[in-house]
């Protein structure tokens, strides 16, 4: 399927609008491979990974491999970016350090990204990924994304 | 200087090409492919093909940051394994990835990561992921791993199949 990153753009905005992120998710190959969804709660975007045995790193613990978590943050703060700027851009990763905590057990995780500083070339978002109601940290992450053409830069 | 017990390099392959397969099921699903092993020196190289479903620019085909982070910390994890004189379980204590340019959609990704440390409990790595040059890579990653945590290792799940990987690590005094 190809999707040209103009609909991406217009399909962020509609997300935006009616917070529905399914028709952004599924343009995405990578993050229906994932099982990734993108879900407002209480006025908070949350990105979430839904479990699958493919997602599996260590088959005796059972844990998730530490990439799905990567990608997962990597894509939750992606997303959060998207959410946030006034005007959509797609953030390019510059790059990403993840902080693994404890191993993902085998069901569903959630990431909250939050943007520490939106700069007019450069974003730096943290995100960190939990599985359970008290938001237990099972890994973290530190992004850097370059957004080139915000035009509601300062 | 490398332990008589050590298996030859070509069987070490054959045993980690199963292990880091069937053992891992995510890296089944991603289709990875162990390449190359160095036991004893601590490296390894595996390549990631080219797949749709692996894309995250759909106007592009370019391949997701995500798979490639994959690929590393995998690339990384059987680095340190190699390292290794007797198998023990690992496990990603973090990692850093710089995304240098995007994969060219249609080609494979090769990752080759080195451990450049091994103490009692962590291991170093450095890697670079790259389609046919590793001297214009991709990404470039350094990631540090724990030693001996809970659970089996690969090796020990391999165990359970044919052909056991005894001393894979080998040769490191």
């Amino acid at each position: 399927m190809t999707v040209s990153h103009a609909e991406l753009v217009s399909r962020v905005e509609r997300a935006r609008r009616d917070g529905d992120w399914t028709p952004v998710t599924d343009a995405i190959p990578y993050a229906r491979f994932l099982g990734l969804a993108v879900e407002m709660r209480d006025g908070e975007l949350l990105t979430r990974m839904r479990f699958s045995p493919p997602l599996v790193g260590n088959a005796s613990i059972p844990a998730l491999h530490g990439g799905t978590l990567a990608a997962l943050l990597e894509c939750a703060s992606i997303f959060q970016l998207l959410a946030e700027m006034e005007t959509v851009v797609l953030p390019k990763t510059i790059n990403v350090t993840i902080d693994y905590m404890r191993s993902g057990r085998a069901v569903d995780t959630f990431a909250k990204a939050t943007i520490a500083r939106l700069g007019r070339r450069v974003a730096s978002v943290h995100a960190v990924a939990f599985q359970d109601e008290q938001r237990t940290g099972v890994a973290s992450a530190t992004g850097h994304f370059l957004v080139l053409g915000r035009d509601d830069a300062p | 200087m490398s332990a008589p017990t050590s298996p030859p390099k070509a069987q070490v392959l054959a045993v980690m090409t199963q292990a880091f397969r069937d053992g891992v099921p995510h890296n089944a699903a991603l289709g990875l492919e162990m390449v190359d092993v160095g036991p004893g020196e601590g490296y390894a190289t595996m390549r990631l093909p080219y797949a749709e479903a692996l894309v995250g620019d759909p106007a592009t085909g370019v391949l997701h940051g995500g798979a490639i982070s994959s690929l590393i910390d995998a690339t990384c994890g059987a680095a340190v394994f190699m390292k290794l004189t007797r198998p023990l379980a690992i496990a990603t204590l973090d990692l850093r990835i710089d995304y240098l340019k995007p994969a060219t959609p249609g080609l494979d990704v090769f990752a080759r990561a080195d451990t450049i440390k091994l103490t009692r409990n962590v291991g170093f790595v450095r890697a670079l992921a790259y389609h046919d040059d590793p001297g214009d890579p991709i990404a470039a990653a350094t990631g540090t791993f724990m030693i001996g945590t809970k659970g089996t290792s690969v090796a020990q799940r391999a165990n359970r199949a044919p052909r056991a990987p005894e001393g894979t690590g080998g040769g490191t005094p």
